[in-house]
């Protein structure tokens, strides 16, 4: 493909070269609550471009193949977070996973997120996800009122302070990875500490001690190990560990 | 493993893959195994050494029974676990209070490996000539 682009002449639209398809299989771990006992492997073969998605491999499963084959996605954007799974051992949304940065002389592996009750193939329940994510109260809290007929005045440093943990778009990616949340289900998990971190450290709200407090339980952020798992797999590249360690910080000071 | 037509080995196991961490999951497994190591020499170590309040023969004859190779690779091994766990110790705590630490905790994994390697380089082979120059008598 490279060679189409250095073909192409100024002024003159490059001509049409034929972009090369590959044969990708994918090894994807069902489950029917119906039918199996036990999740098992299942493969399939497609037809792929190496600016494809693993997202799209699914598609391609799922209307040519085998239309049982069951997984959420939304946006197929990278944006609303619903199509969180295990691409080779590691958590990734498969919306942004592309063909070209996988090895594909090698079958890819595909699996639910782990630690969550599977429901059925690739689908899990994410209700104890959210549940943790309830209950940091993830929503802005002030009992001063605004300056009248303004919106609350923020200096850029004060909006750069939690800049990072706004970007979550709750995929249960880092959560999901964590060794400690598959063992203890009851642990917040790193989802839920980022959002807390997104309102404790804003200088516009009043409930952070609240919160301090709330995730200074023993499933809050002393459960967290720092095994860096959830930063390494944030589809938006929050420094989620790094949120971690300053809420911690947080907690031992007693204030944001 | 079954293999299917496109040639490729589907795995029988219905359990997921393991989870392919990196050097972060992997430095809190090794602390986690030297750990509990440690923790359950130190538990051996206090009932041999509380022999002493027995009889100081009891405590010798315990004692002796630790001087042949295999304790002397073991002790290897307990050191190793231990300076392990201290350096990677001291890297969790970093990344826990100092403000750069997470940025760092890669680099500082390996600096943990270094220093480990480094420290061994100077106890193993001492500790291991002693260790040695004993078999057979002496
Ligand atoms: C040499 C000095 C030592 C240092 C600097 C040190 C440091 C640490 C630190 C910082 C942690 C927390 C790990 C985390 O948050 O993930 C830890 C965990 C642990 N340490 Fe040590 N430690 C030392 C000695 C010991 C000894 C003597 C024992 C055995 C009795 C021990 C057994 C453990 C165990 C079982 C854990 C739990 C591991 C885990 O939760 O994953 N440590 N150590
Ligand atoms: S912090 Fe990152 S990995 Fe975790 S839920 Fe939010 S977007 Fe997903
Ligand atoms: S489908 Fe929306 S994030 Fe991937």
């Amino acid at each position: 493909m490279a060679t189409a682009v250095a073909d192409a002449t100024a002024g003159a639209p490059a001509p049409e070269a034929p972009i090369e398809a590959f044969t990708v299989t994918l090894i994807i771990r069902r489950f029917d609550p119906d039918v199996d006992d036990e999740p098992r492997w299942q493969d399939f073969d497609v037809q792929m471009f190496a600016t494809d998605r693993i997202l799209d491999a699914l598609h391609k499963i799922k209307w040519e193949q085998d239309g049982s084959l069951t997984f959420r996605r939304s946006c197929a954007h990278g944006i609303c977070g619903s199509d969180a799974m295990r691409i080779n051992g590691r958590n990734r949304l498969a919306c942004k996973t592309l063909i070209k940065d996988l090895d594909i002389t090698k079958p890819i592996y595909v699996e639910a997120i782990k630690g969550l009750p599977l429901e059925k193939d690739l689908i899990v329940d994410m209700e104890p996800f959210f549940a943790s994510y309830r209950e940091v109260q993830p929503f802005l809290q002030s009992a001063t009122e605004p300056p009248k007929d303004k919106e609350r005045v923020q200096s850029v440093a004060d909006r750069a302070r939690f800049d990072d943990t706004t970007k979550c778009i709750l995929c249960a990616a880092c959560t999901s990875s964590c060794p400690v949340f598959w063992t203890d289900g009851q642990y917040f998990g790193p989802a839920a500490i980022v959002n807390a971190h997104r309102f404790i450290f804003d200088s516009r709200d009043e409930a952070a001690s609240t919160r301090l407090d709330i995730l200074n339980d023993k499933e809050g952020v002393w459960r967290c190990r720092t095994t860096f798992n959830c930063t390494d797999a944030c589809p938006r590249g929050i420094q989620v560990t790094q949120a971690i360690a300053e809420v911690k910080q947080a907690i031992m000071r007693g204030k944001p | 493993m079954a293999i299917n037509t496109a040639g490729t080995m589907t795995p029988k196991r219905p359990a997921g893959t393991l989870y392919r961490g990196r050097e972060g999951m992997w430095s809190w497994v090794l602390h986690r195994i030297t750990g509990v190591a440690i923790f359950f020499f130190l538990l051996v170590h206090i009932l041999d050494t509380s022999m002493v309040r027995i009889s100081p023969e009891a405590y010798n004859a315990v004692i002796s029974t630790y001087q042949n190779p295999i304790m002397g690779l073991g002790e290897t091994a307990l050191v190793a676990a231990i300076v392990y766990h201290a350096f990677n110790g001291i890297r969790i705590i970093l990344i826990d209070l100092w403000s750069k630490g997470a940025k760092y905790q890669r680099v500082m994994f390996w600096v943990v490996i270094g220093l480990w390697v480094v420290t061994m380089l100077g106890f193993a082979p001492r500790h291991l000539i002693n260790v040695f120059s004993h078999v057979g008598g002496a």
